[in-house]
């Protein structure tokens, strides 16, 4: 193993002892992107110069392409943002810089983070160190590929309907979405308003507590961050889970969960259990509905969101236009990827006077619903339980001509970005040597219990341990 | 022609006077160099988020009270999606469903006959920026410019009920809003600078009808004589189409003020689908009774109220009240003076008659000159002790109104003093009646009228500055003695 392959809480021990310097950590990065990157691809733009003041010495971090950086260009994964320079960072990046962390580069991602395979970058695909025949999952795949093949010590992603779960699931880290409202959005160029959360992508549950840590809390330039006040993740995850009642979604392993996904749901309920957990299968009953709802709801708002890149201000503008409504027309149907045109048609209908009540206000009914089945869950229990994803990795191009199969690797998390709660996916496993996530949902702002939950689980596993033979230093899977 | 009632619905949008932006921290300054006023936020970059200004928030509340609106409880932002060049997100964060404010009125006055026009909605809205379109001439392409400086300032919307009947009535309800937004000091309320805009719409329907006819809607209206004008003609124009058999159509006109018509800019099927939805990125917007009763009790004295104060206490006539109330500076200029010690009646009287006049002729505010209550207090003591005379007076006013220096200053300066001296203007008196034997034997004779024209000689070799009681008298003196 390389200082790159170790988690960021062990390098700083490392340091903090004198064994090693924070520069030769950083110089260990940038190997590693050296002799991975080709092949994994996770980066749109490099941004080496690291800072090594502050707490985390510069310790290198992997930004998704759809945080402002001020001065570094950010793409979103699109033809109309590709030569965009934010005269502003990110309420996150600001913390982050202030915290000492290094930003080593701009990850890839599905424009505009819609999408589940990272394929819908207009720039390129990111490959899954595990198989490089393989996505790493999306829309931060980009982000998740970083932290799995150690060309980053740990990295940000956004999650609307999955996007820093899933990839974390097929990359075999650990994924967190925080509460909506836990972390600013500010500079976090929106998709689904409602729906987006910024949130960290780590090699294990400890490093996850330290950078939620460093992003959460209360900012005066988002309206819809909380004033709530930002518990010590890091000491409380240490406490045990002896007692703690834990729900097992039924709906999540129904259908279309594939065995070996099961079966590592399954085993990690016994490890959970023997630890002290209480575990029980619960119904979350409007989960079938959720994908329906979703895609109405996310697609509205990112219809009105995405109406801003319309070639008149910044970003890509069609050549040789003639009149306005021409211009507009050219750039957006030039600037824009298929799916995303997709998304824009679809939200556009949905909200379309006579069709608004039928779909953008039943979806939003649906979403009180939904919410209503976690909070009676919550009521009886501390934590939920499922597979992050109802497949392990799936095959590049396998599912890009085919949008409904692609939306369905979404399912077991998009009922949690409705419900605005949060959740965390950790390695539990292998399945084909592809890696399998758990994931462990909470009530809102008790990002506190699952993390204790995720790293007890952690604690006596070494699922998390495992690192992809691309490395070229032996993996275990 | 059919006889036929007009029913007309106005729709305004006042800027709110607030230092800052509705949704980021850039200044509202008007008339500023292009693009000077603007941030990530306002220029709705990828990434930013709006944050309230709970001052706009506040001074919409207070325009929402002051037309006697409800305040909902509970409210929210929705996004109105429409592209257009000088929005820079492409949608407007506006209200749709849940507005601020509803069913409010206000007071009108149409020859002495009170009437109330309701007030549908108050809501609160960002502004959009400006097209500046530049033909450049010669082989080059024609484009336009954006300046985002106007982009995010914040508006209210006030929408009246259909309860309008007439033009006067429309120009009489525009008159009392604009007073009372000034009154509160929630909008500078200027149309030429776009402070305050007007859209109407107008039906025709038989006199007594109860069922609403076609409608139009009227925009471009950049003054308050253009609405005026705009509704007449507009009148005038359905009517003539009702007469002959035709239908009205459903459409929006624009008003050309130099030709005096209105023509259409779009029709009915061009109707905009907005596709409105709650805005995300803010929060629902609790009005609580604490924060109600915090801006009742900082609500200043509105027209009306002053206007019967006027009426009470200062003793003036309902017209006086109505034209001394209808401008905020002018009449706050009477309520100094009288705390000053004017009486007020005679404060009232010159602030009517000549200081109006004046300002009138050079259209001005009596804000734009350098007259203070004080000066005016000065002057009328002046005239009180005898120092000045009436006609005196008038012309110290002017010198007051268009240099700013005291009374008595240009008393001194201009050698105003009345004449008080009894001998001198004795000297004058026998000089008069020496040069003027045949009025004096006029006025011997019986003639009384004649004692006027020696009056009026003494005062004009004064130059107006004799004391007019004792050249009275003195000159009886001199005549009967
Ligand atoms: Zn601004």
């Amino acid at each position: 193993m390389s200082l790159c392959d170790l988690t960021v809480h062990e390098v700083l021990d490392l340091i903090k002892s004198g064994e090693v310097s924070a520069k030769e950590v950083r110089e260990s990065v940038l190997a590693r992107i050296e002799k991975v990157e080709s092949r994994v691809c996770s980066y749109i733009t490099m941004t080496p110069e690291l800072d090594s003041d502050g707490a985390f010495h510069g310790l290198p971090l992997a930004l998704k392409d759809n945080i402002c950086t001020r001065g570094v260009r950010t793409t979103c994964g699109s033809r109309i943002l590709e030569h965009f320079v934010p005269p502003y960072d990110a309420t996150v990046v600001t913390r982050l810089k202030a915290q000492g962390i290094g930003i080593v580069g701009k990850t890839n991602m599905d424009e505009f983070a819609m999408g589940s395979s990272c394929e819908n970058s207009a720039f390129f695909p990111t490959r899954n160190p595990w198989d490089l025949d393989r996505v790493p999952g999306g829309s931060s795949g980009g982000s998740a590929a970083a932290v799995a093949a150690g060309e980053a010590m740990w990295a940000l992603g956004s999650d609307t309907g999955g996007s820093v779960r899933q990839p974390a699931s097929f990359c075999g880290v650990v994924g967190l979405k925080p509460t909506y409202g836990r972390v600013s959005r500010y500079g976090l160029v929106a998709f689904a308003s409602s729906l987006d959360q910024i949130g960290p992508i780590t090699r294990d549950v400890l490093d996850s507590a330290i950078l939620l840590s460093v992003i959460a809390g209360h900012d005066p330039l988002d309206s819809t961050s909380a004033p709530v006040p930002v518990p010590d993740y890091v000491q409380d995850v240490r406490r045990d889970v002896k007692g703690l009642k834990v729900g097992l979604v039924r709906e999540y392993l129904g259908q279309g969960t594939e065995d070996g996904v099961r079966s590592c749901i399954l085993k990690a309920v016994e490890v959970l259990t023997d630890l002290g957990a209480h575990v029980e299968e619960v119904s979350l009953p409007h989960t079938a509905y959720a994908l329906d709802a979703y895609y109405l709801i996310a697609p509205a708002e990112a219809s009105s969101n995405l109406a801003r890149y319309d070639g008149v201000k910044y970003g890509y503008r069609a050549e040789g236009a003639v009149g306005l409504l021409d211009m507009y027309q050219r750039t957006r149907r030039e600037g824009f990827g298929e799916e995303v045109k997709r998304r824009i048609m679809l939200g556009t209908y949905a909200l379309s006077s006579g069709y608004y009540d039928a779909y953008y206000l039943r979806a939003q009914k649906v979403r009180t619903l939904i919410r209503m089945d976690f909070q009676k869950a919550f009521s009886e229990y501390d934590v939920l339980l499922g597979p992050t994803a109802p497949t392990v990795a799936f095959r590049a191009g396998e599912r890009t001509s085919d949008p409904l199969s692609m939306y369905l690797s979404d399912v077991c998390t998009i009922p949690i970005n409705l419900a605005g709660i949060p959740a965390v996916s950790i390695p539990c496993g292998f399945s084909g040597g592809l890696p399998v996530g758990l994931q462990i949902i909470g009530k809102p702002f008790s990002e506190a219990i699952i993390l204790r939950a995720a790293y007890a689980f952690e604690s006596s596993t070494d699922h998390h341990k495992n690192r992809p033979a691309l490395t070229g230093e032996g993996g275990e899977a | 022609m059919g006889v036929y009632e007009a029913v007309i619905g106005l729709e305004v949008h006042a800027e709110l006077n607030t230092d800052t932006k509705i949704f980021c921290g850039c200044p509202t300054r008007f008339g500023q160099e292009p693009n000077t006023q603007v941030c990530p936020v306002c220029l709705g970059l990828p990434g930013v988020l709006p944050v309230l200004n709970q001052a706009a928030l506040h001074k919409a509340l207070k325009a929402a009270l002051a037309l006697n609106c409800h305040i909902n409880q509970w409210s929210r932002f929705d996004r109105k999606n429409y592209f257009y060049p000088d929005l820079p997100k492409n949608y407007q964060i506006s209200q749709y469903d849940l507005p601020l404010a509803e069913h409010g009125y206000l007071e009108i006055e149409i020859d002495g006959k009170k009437k109330r026009v309701g007030i549908k909605r108050v809501h609160l809205e960002e502004d959009a920026g400006k097209l500046l379109h530049e033909d450049t001439g010669g082989t080059r392409d024609r484009f336009s410019m954006v300046d985002y400086n106007r982009t995010g300032v914040p508006l209210i919307e006030i929408v009246s009920e259909p309860d309008i009947r007439s033009p006067e009535e429309a120009k009489e309800y525009l008159e009392n809003l604009k007073t009372i937004l000034q009154y509160i000091d929630v909008s500078d309320c200027k149309m030429e600078e776009g402070s305050l805009r007007c859209d109407a719409n107008i039906s025709l329907r038989p006199a007594g009808s109860k069922t609403y006819g076609t409608r139009t809607e009227l925009k471009n209206l950049n003054s308050f004589r253009a609405v005026y004008r705009a509704l007449a003609f507009e009148i005038k124009r359905q009517s003539e189409v009702l007469d002959s058999g035709g239908a009205v159509e459903q459409e929006t006109l624009a008003w050309d003020d130099a030709r005096g018509v209105t023509v259409k800019l779009r029709g009915k099927e061009e109707a905009h689908d907005y596709r409105y939805f709650p805005e995300p990125d803010l929060t629902p917007l609790q009005i609580t009774e604490e924060i109600l009763s915090g801006i009742k009790e900082g609500m200043p004295e509105l027209p009306q109220q002053r206007k019967d104060r006027y009426m009470r206490e200062l003793g003036l006539s309902a017209y006086d009240a109505t034209v001394l109330t209808r401008s905020k500076t002018l009449s706050d200029f009477l309520d100094d003076a009288c705390r000053l010690g004017a009486e007020p009646k005679a404060a009232a009287n010159w602030l009517m008659g000549d200081i109006m006049r004046i300002l009138n002729a050079e259209d001005k505010g009596i804000e734009d000159t350098p007259l203070s209550p004080g000066h005016l207090v000065e002057m009328l003591s002046l005239i009180d002790d005898g120092v000045i005379s009436g006609k005196i007076a008038k012309t110290v006013l002017e010198e007051m109104l268009f240099t700013g220096k005291t009374p008595n200053v240009i008393v001194r300066e201009k050698g105003l003093l009345q004449i008080s001296d009894a001998s001198a203007l004795r000297t004058v008196v026998e000089q008069v009646v020496k040069d003027n034997p045949k009025v004096v034997d006029d006025y011997r004779s019986g003639k009384e009228k004649a004692l006027g024209f020696l009056v009026g000689q003494v005062m004009k070799h004064t130059k107006g500055k004799a004391n007019p009681q004792m050249v009275n008298s003195i000159l009886k003196e001199v005549l009967d003695g």
